[in-house]
Formats: structure tokens, C-alpha cells, sequence
């Protein structure tokens, strides 16, 4: 993929359309029928699914952004286990190296890091592959931007993970240990499970965040909900109608999954006390 | 390093940080910015460098704006969920979820291209002082980041309001404060440091959101390096200077932050 400027900044395309003159000429429209360019009639087609309408166009941009956050969180996890160990139980340089990796993450703002992971990664394979003598190959937007933001929650998910781990009282590692067990027994049978009580509302936190941070990859140009919804409002004009419908989509992702991390922290608490009961 | 309370004076502190492996480490740094320095291009920086000022500063001034008026608001709505009725508590717990519960690039969009195509068809609007704001792009951009900041804050602040202890209201209500007094003297103050830990990190992640702004053709100092790729077709070079200027930005505020909290008394509540 050769580098090119964003998608959502090089082209203007998204300069705000004037407004025909017809309707700007007409003070006597009422404000339900310029607050949006249709009837009520107009609205259910615009948001149908079927083809005149742009509700499917909307619910596959949904169902990108929600691959993106799933495999975000799930790169995103691996990467943080994998660095709170580092940080915890790894050498100098290794806990070192995370420290660095956690901070510089935590401080540069997403969209940079996007577009610096995108183009620098898919750079990066490009020439190691055209090194090894292969041919250049097209990274997909999906696989690229699952990479991207779960290198970004990966900094994230560490401090939660690394801080879940240290809230798990000492004595039941100590003990796995005295039995003989080989750290990867001991990371599946104890510490995992000991620390997800712990960690179960800082991870949630980071898969709504998740959620959320796909929509920056509108600005690399990757077809997910944000950016389906500024396509088919600049097609047809009802930028109300279009936003207001995603951001209820959004919404909607958000309170439901509100709903089932309730449900599992509630699971992965179960046996101990409740956390009025510990205070 | 270990749980031992010895007391370590600065030089012993300082060695104590800069083992050898570190050193090494730090060396490596060094070297690869000088080789990023020497084999990158770095001609276009005088022809740029003035625009980068100007972008700094803007997004540095929408940052305090933003914040500023944000936690204006953050205030009474936190108030309004911590001990208001249902009628004012309801509202902004529902501003507070939409707020957070959806993108910022979204809001961002909806306020800009939403709103920003249903002003001109008033001719009202069109002819009131407020039109000339309005056909620009930053009180949009001002307007979404400042919600956004009062939506988050506003969360933190409700926790901070209900975590005053009620006995220090009841001891100002027994001295006979008024209501107003007893908000501006006790419970604005204590929930303020309260909430002034989580206050760095929020107005960290405001720095962080302000980039957003050059979606809509506000020139802050993420268009400027945007531009710069435009104009001499570099990938790396303006992103990369681009992340260093974001991360001492954000060294210089935790550095504040650390030094405001420093000031606060220690023992509350």
C-alpha cells in the first residue's frame, strides 16, 4: 500500500454543502420540515434497509466497526497479558521496554498513532516482503486497523491487567507454586481466573473505548459505521437524520454491552463478597 | 525498589534510576533519534515551522477553552445527579450516557454537518451577529469538545459530590451557612479535589481529542502535519515529529497537574 494522505483530510469532499437555494429561500417552512428534508414517510425510507434506503448501507458499517472492536480487544488482551507479565515478572530491559511502549501509547493521541501504525506497518511488511523476494501484497483495512487499535488497547489493557494481577492476595500464587506448577498451569489455572474479578470493569471500560475508537479509522478511509453514515448523508443530503440514526446505533452497542459486562462482572465476582460488604 | 521506607536523598535516588542497563537503553534512544534527524528529510521545517507555532497554539487554546467551559458545565451536572430530584437528575445522567456512550468523531460530525446545514435555511440566523461564528468551522469543533468534556467530567464530579462526607455539610449547615455558601465554601472545594487526580487524565485524553477538529477544517497542528504530507509527499517525517510535539504536551501537563495536586491539603474527608 503505498502511503496517501487520509482519506477524510486530503479531499475536501467534506466541505459542508451549501443549501439549495429553494429551501433557503422559504421562510415558511415549518421546523419539522427543515429540521429534516423528508417527511416522516421519507425518514423510514431513507433508514430501510432495502436498497432505496441507507439502513443496510449503516448496519454493515456497523458490523465492520464491530469486527474492528472485537479483534481490537481480543489483540488488545493477548498484548496485555503478555506485557503485564513483562512488566511484572520480566527482567530490567523487558519491564523497561513495556514502561516505554505503556507511556509513549498513552500520550500520543489515537488518530496519530492510526495513521503512523497504518502506513508505517503496511509499509514495513511491504519491504520485508520485497526484501524476502516476494511480491507487495494489499493489507487489508480490517486486518490493518485490528492491528492498529489493538497495539493502542494493548498499552492500555496492561495497566488494567498488570493491576488486576497485583490485587490477587499473594498467597494463592505462592501456594501454586509450592504445588509444582509451571507458569503457563499457573497463568491458566490461577492467575487468570483470580484476576478477572479484578479486572472485569477496566476491561469493559476498554471494549466501550473500543467501540468508540473505530470511528477514527473513518479518517484512513476504512468503510465502518462513521464513515457509512457520512457517505449516505452527503448522498442525500439529510446529515441529521444519518448522524443522529449511527449515533443511536452506537448507543445501542454501548448500553448492551453495558448490560452483559454487568452480567459477567457479576459472574466473575460470584463466591465473593460484594464490594460494599469488602469497604 | 522493594516495600523498605528508607529515605533517599536525590543523588542516590538518581543512581538508583540510572542502572547500566538503562544507560544502554538511553543510549539507543539517542542513537536513533540522531539517525532519524540525519538519514530523514528535514528541509521542509523552516518553510513550516511558523504554521506549526500557530497550529500549537490553536490547539493548545482550544484545549483550555474547551476544558474550562467543559467543567463549567461538569459542575451542575454532577450536582444534579449527586443530590438533585429526578426531574434535573434523569436529564443529565441521559446528557452524561449519550455523551459518553457514543464517538466523539461522531458528535463532532453531527454538530458540524447537522447542524451546520440546518442553520442557513433561517434567515433569522443568517442575519443575526451570530452568523459570521457560525459559517466557521471552530465553534463546531469547540461546541462538540466541550460537551464531550462536561459529559466525562460530569461522571466524575457526580462521584466527587457524593463522596463528601455528609457530616462536613451538616457541621456548615449547623453554623448557619446558607445553601449557596455551603456549596462555594464545602462541597464545591472537597469534590474538586477529589476529582482533581482523574481531572489530569481527563484533560489528557481532551489533548488527545483535539486533533479531531482538523476533520472539519479547523487548522490546528494535526492539519498542519497533515498538510506538510500533502505538500512533500513525506509518510513519516510530520507524523512522527507530529507524536513528539503530543507527547511533551502531555509531559508538560501531568508535570502541572502533579504540581496543583501537590498544593492540595493531604488529609480530606
Amino acid at each position: 500500500m503505498t502511503p496517501h494522505p487520509p482519506a477524510g483530510l486530503s479531499t475536501h469532499a467534506c466541505r459542508r454543502p451549501q443549501v439549495p437555494a429553494d429551501r433557503a429561500s422559504n421562510p415558511g417552512a415549518t421546523l419539522i420540515e427543515s429540521f429534516l428534508p423528508a417527511s416522516a414517510a421519507g425518514i423510514v425510507e431513507l433508514l430501510s434497509p432495502a436498497p432505496v434506503g441507507w439502513g443496510g448501507t449503516l448496519l454493515v458499517g456497523l458490523l465492520h466497526s464491530l469486527e474492528i472492536a472485537v479483534g481490537a480487544t481480543i489483540v488488545g488482551l493477548l498484548i496485555g497479558t503478555w506485557g503485564a507479565y513483562g512488566k511484572l515478572y520480566g527482567g530490567p530491559v523487558v519491564r523497561d521496554l513495556f514502561a516505554v511502549y505503556t507511556t509513549v501509547v498513552r500520550a500520543v493521541p489515537e488518530l496519530v498513532l492510526i495513521l503512523l501504525l497504518y502506513y508505517a506497518g503496511t509499509d514495513l511488511i511491504n519491504q520485508v516482503l520485497a526484501a524476502m523476494g516476494y511480491q507487495r501484497v494489499d493489507i487489508s483495512g480490517l486486518v490493518a486497523g485490528i492491528a492498529v487499535l489493538g497495539f493502542v488497547q494493548g498499552a492500555y489493557s496492561t495497566e488494567v491487567i498488570r493491576g488486576a494481577i497485583l490485587a490477587i492476595p499473594q498467597g494463592q500464587i505462592e501456594a501454586a507454586r509450592a504445588f509444582g506448577m509451571s507458569p503457563g498451569l499457573l497463568l491458566r489455572r490461577i492467575t487468570l481466573p483470580a484476576m478477572l474479578p479484578f479486572a472485569i470493569p477496566g476491561l469493559a471500560n476498554l471494549w466501550l473505548i473500543a467501540t468508540k475508537d473505530t470511528a477514527l479509522l473513518a479518517v484512513v478511509g476504512f468503510f465502518e459505521l462513521t464513515l457509512a453514515t457520512r457517505q449516505a448523508a452527503g448522498v442525500t443530503k439529510a446529515y441529521l437524520i444519518f448522524f443522529l440514526a449511527a449515533g443511536v446505533l452506537y448507543l445501542c452497542v454501548t448500553l448492551v454491552s453495558n448490560f452483559l459486562l454487568g452480567r459477567a462482572e457479576k459472574w466473575a465476582r460470584r463466591g465473593m463478597p460484594s464490594i460494599k460488604d469488602a469497604r | 525498589m522493594t516495600g523498605e521506607t528508607v529515605i533517599i536523598d536525590t543523588a542516590a535516588r538518581a543512581s538508583l534510576w540510572l542502572q547500566p542497563h538503562r544507560i544502554v537503553l538511553i543510549l539507543i534512544a539517542v542513537g536513533l533519534v540522531a539517525s532519524a534527524a540525519f538519514f530523514m528529510r528535514w528541509d521542509w521545517l523552516p518553510q513550516y515551522w511558523e504554521m506549526g507555532l500557530m497550529g500549537i497554539w490553536r490547539a493548545l487554546w482550544i484545549l483550555a477553552v474547551t476544558c474550562a467551559l467543559g467543567f463549567m458545565i461538569a459542575v451542575p451536572v454532577g450536582l444534579a445527579q449527586a443530590a438533585g430530584s429526578i426531574w434535573v437528575a434523569a436529564p443529565a445522567k441521559v446528557f452524561c450516557t449519550i455523551i459518553r456512550g457514543t464517538p466523539l468523531l461522531l458528535q463532532l460530525w453531527l454538530l458540524y454537518y447537522g447542524l451546520g446545514s440546518l442553520f442557513p435555511q433561517y434567515p433569522w440566523i443568517r442575519e443575526s451577529w451570530m452568523w459570521p461564528y457560525l459559517r466557521q468551522a471552530w465553534p463546531y469543533g469547540v461546541l462538540a469538545l466541550t460537551l464531550s468534556f462536561a459529559g466525562y467530567e460530569g461522571e466524575v464530579m457526580r462521584g466527587a459530590f457524593a463522596g463528601v462526607p455528609k457530616g462536613q455539610l451538616e457541621a456548615a449547615r449547623a453554623f448557619g451557612m446558607s445553601r449557596w455558601k455551603i456549596f462555594r465554601r464545602i462541597w464545591l472545594p472537597q469534590a474538586f479535589y477529589r476529582a482533581l487526580p482523574t481531572l489530569t487524565g481527563e484533560t489528557v485524553l481532551q489533548l488527545k481529542s483535539t486533533p479531531l477538529v482538523a476533520t472539519i477544517s479547523v487548522i490546528d497542528i494535526f492539519a498542519v502535519s497533515s498538510k506538510v504530507r500533502q505538500d512533500t509527499y513525506l509518510t513519516y517525517e510530520p507524523l512522527l515529529l507530529l507524536a513528539l510535539i503530543y507527547m511533551a504536551i502531555t509531559g508538560i501537563l501531568v508535570f502541572a497537574f502533579s504540581r496543583i495536586e501537590a498544593r492540595i491539603p493531604v488529609k480530606i474527608g
